[in-house]
C-alpha cells in the first residue's frame, strides 16, 4: 500500500466531502445576507437538530443493508400521526401522552415495514424509486383512513378533532398537550434559551443502539447483505429475511422520530406532515456528505444543522438579495430536490465507472 | 369459454381487468345517481385528447431501456417556456399555437439532450435520478418565473410589475385552436374535440412510423438487450440519448396541447406532480417497464381518464362524500408499484 503524499490527502478529502464543503461556502455567503444574529441562529439550530436528527438517523440502518435510501420511512411517520390522532382523542398528557402514541403506533408501524420490505424483496436493485411510490400510495390508503374511517368506523369522541361533517380529522391538529413533553421532561435553562435536554439524551442513547447494532450478528449480516447480495446468500445468511428486518427498524423508528418532530412542533399537519418527512430528512443526510451506500451519524448531525441553517436564512437572503422572500423559497426548495439528484447522480455514475473498471480488470492488460 | 377467459385475464393483468371492470360499473351506476352519461363521456374524450400525447411521450424511453419517464416535468417546462414566448409576442390563432410549439421543441431537444447525457452516466438508477431531475427543474423555474423580462399584461402580477402569474388565460390567444378544429356537438351535452383527436393520432402515427424505421428498431433492440445491441454495432449511448430527447419534445408538445384544451398555463408548482398521472396511465394500458405499444397509450389514456372523470361524479353523488382524489392516488400509484414489482416473466 503506497502512502500518500498530503495533497492527494487533500484532495480526497475535497472530493469524498464535496456537498457538504459547498453548503458550508453557500452559508457562509447567506448568512451575513440574511442579516440574522449568531445567538437567534444557534438557538434555532439547536431546536432543529433535535427535531429533526431522530429522524434522518432512522435513515442509516437501510443504508447499512444495501438498500438506498428508505424513501418508505413516511409510512413510519404516518404509523406515528395515527398515535398522536389517537391519544390527544383520549386527551392523554405529557410525556404519558407521548409513549401511549408510540406504543399504539409501534404495531402499525411493524405491519407496514413488513408490506414495504416485502414490497422492496420484490423490487430488488430499485428499491429506491419503489420505496418513494409505495409512499405515496400507502398516502393515498392513510387519507383514506384518517379521512374516511376515523369518526365512523373508529370512534372519535373529541368534536375539535372532527370535520364539521361529522367524520373524518381536521387538517390541523393542536398538540398542546403533549407539546414539548420529551423536551423539557427535564428542564434546564441556559440563559433565556430551554434546552430539550429531553431529546438529546433520546437522540444520544438512539445513537449508542446504531453503534451496538452494528456490531451484533444482524447488523454484521445487513454489512455482508449490503455488500453484495449473492454472497450473502451463499454463506447463509437469509437475504430476504434480513432486509425485512432492516426495513422494519427503519420504519418504527421513523414512526418514533415523527412523534418527537411533531412534539416539539406542536401542531400537526393532519395530510402533510409525513411528505416533508421523508424529503427534509433524506435531503439533510446526503447534504452531510452520505451516500446511498453509505451514512454515518456525524452525517446525520452535519446534515441537520447545514440544511436547516440554510432553511432559516435563505428566505431573509433571497429578500435582502432580490427583493423578493419568494426567490429565497424557491431556492430552498429548488436546493433540496437538486440535491438528491446531484447526490443520487454522482453515486450512481460512481457505481457504474466502478463497474466498467471491473470488467476492464478482467480482460487484463491489452 | 372459461379457458378463453382466464388467457385473456393473464393476458391483461389482474389490476387491469380490476379497474376495467370498476370503470364499466361507473358508467352504469352513473344514470341511477343522475349523472349525465353522455357527459361524462364527453368529458373523458376530451381529458383524453388533452392527456394522450403525455402519456405517449413515455413510450421511447421505456422502448430505449431507459425506464419509465419521471423526468417528464423537464419537457413540459421546455413546452410553458414555448407558451409563455408565443403570447408575450402576442401571437394570436394557429400562428400563436404553431409559435408556442416552434419555440418548446428546440429548447426541448436542447435540454433532452443533456438530460439523456446524464441518464447514461448513471444506467439502473434512470427512475430515481430522473425523478429528481423533473423535481429540482420545476423549483428551478420557480425562481426563473420571478425572474425572467416577461412584460405582457396579460401574463404578470398586476400590482408588482414583473413575475408570471401562477395561472395564465390563453383565452384570446390560441384557446381550443385544436379542440374546435371540425370538433363534433351532439346534443347540449356531448362534444368531441375531432381536431385534437387527429392531432393525437398523427403523433401516434409518427411514433409508431418512428419505431419501424432503422433507428428505431435499433432503439427496441437497446432496451431489450443493450449487450447484444452493442455486439451488433447500435450505439448504445446514443439510442438512448435520442429516445431521451423524444420524450422531452413529446412532452413539451403534448403540454401546449393540454393548455389549449384547459385554456390556462400552469406554472411554478404546477408540472410538479404531472409525470405520476402520465406513468399510471400507460402501466394501466398494459406496458410494462421494458414495452409499451400505442395501443397501451390509448388504452391506457383511455381508462385512467376515464376513472379520473367518473369517480368525482359518481361517487360524489352515490356516497355523498368527495373521494375522487383519495382513489385517483391509490389507483395511479398502486398501478406503478405493481409494475415495478412484478417479476420478468420469461414466455416461452
Amino acid at each position: 500500500m503506497k502512502a500518500y503524499t498530503p495533497k492527494e490527502k487533500l484532495q480526497h478529502f475535497l472530493i469524498s466531502n464535496a456537498v457538504p464543503i459547498i453548503f458550508i461556502l453557500m452559508s457562509a455567503i447567506a448568512i451575513p445576507l440574511s442579516g440574522f444574529s449568531a445567538t437567534y441562529l444557534v438557538q434555532e439550530m439547536l431546536i432543529r437538530l433535535a427535531r429533526n436528527s431522530f429522524l434522518v438517523l432512522s435513515l442509516i440502518i437501510p443504508i447499512v443493508a444495501g438498500m438506498g435510501l428508505n424513501f418508505g420511512m413516511v409510512l413510519g411517520a404516518m404509523a406515528g400521526q395515527i398515535g398522536l390522532i389517537l391519544v390527544s382523542d383520549w386527551a392523554v398528557v405529557g410525556m404519558r401522552g407521548l409513549l401511549l402514541a408510540a406504543l399504539i403506533a409501534t404495531p402499525i408501524a411493524v405491519a407496514l415495514g413488513y408490506v414495504c420490505g416485502a414490497v422492496l424483496n420484490r423490487a430488488k436493485g430499485r428499491e429506491m424509486v419503489t420505496s418513494y411510490i409505495l409512499g405515496f400510495f400507502v398516502n393515498g390508503i392513510y387519507q383514506l383512513t384518517v379521512l374516511y374511517a376515523f369518526g365512523k368506523l373508529i370512534p372519535i369522541a373529541n368534536s375539535e378533532l372532527v370535520l364539521s361533517r361529522g367524520y373524518g380529522i381536521r387538517n390541523a391538529i393542536n398538540l398542546a398537550g403533549m407539546r414539548h413533553g420529551l423536551d423539557y421532561l427535564i428542564p434546564l435553562r441556559i440563559g433565556n434559551l430551554n434546552v430539550p435536554v429531553g431529546t438529546y439524551l433520546t437522540i444520544a442513547l438512539f445513537c449508542l443502539f446504531i453503534v451496538w447494532f452494528r456490531r451484533t450478528k444482524l447488523g454484521q449480516d445487513m454489512r455482508a447483505i449490503g455488500q453484495d447480495m449473492g454472497v450473502a446468500g451463499a454463506a447463509g445468511i437469509p437475504v430476504e429475511k434480513t432486509r425485512i428486518i432492516a426495513i422494519i427498524i427503519s420504519t418504527v423508528l421513523a414512526c418514533y422520530g415523527q412523534i418527537i418532530f411533531l412534539q416539539n412542533i406542536g401542531t400537526m399537519n393532519t395530510y402533510n406532515s409525513h411528505d416533508q418527512a421523508g424529503m427534509f430528512a433524506i435531503a439533510a443526510l446526503l447534504i452531510g456528505g452520505a451516500t446511498v451506500s453509505k451514512a454515518t451519524i456525524p452525517n446525520v448531525f452535519v446534515g441537520v444543522i447545514l440544511f436547516h441553517l440554510m432553511f432559516v436564512v435563505s428566505p431573509m437572503a433571497g429578500k435582502q438579495l432580490m427583493g423578493q422572500a419568494q426567490i429565497g423559497e424557491y431556492f430552498r426548495v429548488f436546493v433540496s430536490y437538486g440535491i438528491i439528484a446531484i447526490s443520487l447522480a454522482l453515486h450512481a455514475w460512481k457505481r457504474q465507472k466502478d463497474r466498467e473498471r471491473a470488467r476492464r480488470s478482467l480482460r487484463g492488460e491489452a | 369459454m372459461n379457458e378463453k377467459l382466464k388467457a385473456f385475464i393473464e393476458e391483461a393483468g389482474w389490476p387491469r381487468v380490476i379497474i376495467g371492470l370498476f370503470l364499466l360499473s361507473l358508467f352504469v351506476a352513473a344514470p341511477f345517481v343522475r349523472v349525465r352519461v353522455d357527459a361524462s363521456i364527453s368529458d373523458t374524450l376530451v381529458r383524453f385528447g388533452m392527456n394522450g400525447i403525455l402519456v405517449l411521450a413515455m413510450v421511447p424511453m421505456i422502448q430505449s431501456g431507459c425506464g419509465l419517464n419521471f423526468g417528464l416535468p423537464l419537457g413540459i417546462i421546455a413546452g410553458l417556456l414555448g407558451a409563455v414566448t408565443s403570447i408575450q409576442l402576442d401571437l394570436t390563432g394557429v400562428l400563436g399555437f404553431a409559435a408556442a410549439l416552434g419555440i418548446a421543441i428546440p429548447l426541448a431537444v436542447l435540454l433532452g439532450i443533456a438530460y439523456g447525457l446524464l441518464l447514461n452516466r448513471v444506467k439502473g438508477d434512470e427512475m430515481m435520478i430522473a425523478t429528481y431531475v423533473g423535481f429540482s427543474s420545476v423549483a428551478f423555474m420557480c425562481m426563473m418565473w420571478l425572474l425572467l423580462p416577461y412584460t405582457s399584461p396579460n401574463m404578470i402580477w398586476g400590482y408588482g410589475g414583473s413575475g408570471l402569474r401562477t395561472t395564465i388565460s390563453v383565452e384570446g390567444y390560441w384557446l381550443h385552436i385544436l379542440s374546435d378544429f371540425l370538433s363534433i356537438q351532439i346534443g347540449p351535452y356531448l362534444y368531441i374535440p375531432t381536431g385534437m383527436f387527429l392531432f393525437f393520432g398523427f403523433m401516434c402515427f409518427l411514433m409508431w412510423a418512428f419505431l419501424h424505421t432503422k433507428t428505431g428498431t435499433a432503439m427496441t433492440a437497446v432496451g431489450s438487450n443493450p449487450e447484444f445491441a452493442r455486439a451488433s454495432g447500435i450505439d448504445v449511448n446514443r439510442m438512448r440519448v435520442i429516445s431521451v430527447v423524444l420524450s422531452t419534445v413529446l412532452a413539451a408538445i403534448g403540454i401546449i396541447v393540454y393548455q389549449q384544451s384547459f385554456g390556462f398555463i400552469q406554472l411554478y408548482m404546477g408540472p410538479f406532480y404531472m409525470a405520476f398521472p402520465a406513468v399510471a396511465a400507460i402501466l394501466l394500458g398494459g406496458a410494462s417497464v421494458h414495452k409499451a405499444s400505442m395501443v397501451n397509450v390509448v388504452i391506457g389514456t383511455l381508462l385512467f381518464q376515464g376513472i379520473l372523470t367518473m369517480t368525482p361524479s359518481v361517487i360524489n353523488s352515490l356516497l355523498q362524500t368527495d373521494m375522487s382524489e383519495v382513489i385517483r392516488i391509490v389507483v395511479s400509484n398502486g398501478m406503478i408499484l405493481y409494475a415495478l414489482t412484478r417479476k420478468v416473466q420469461v414466455k416461452r
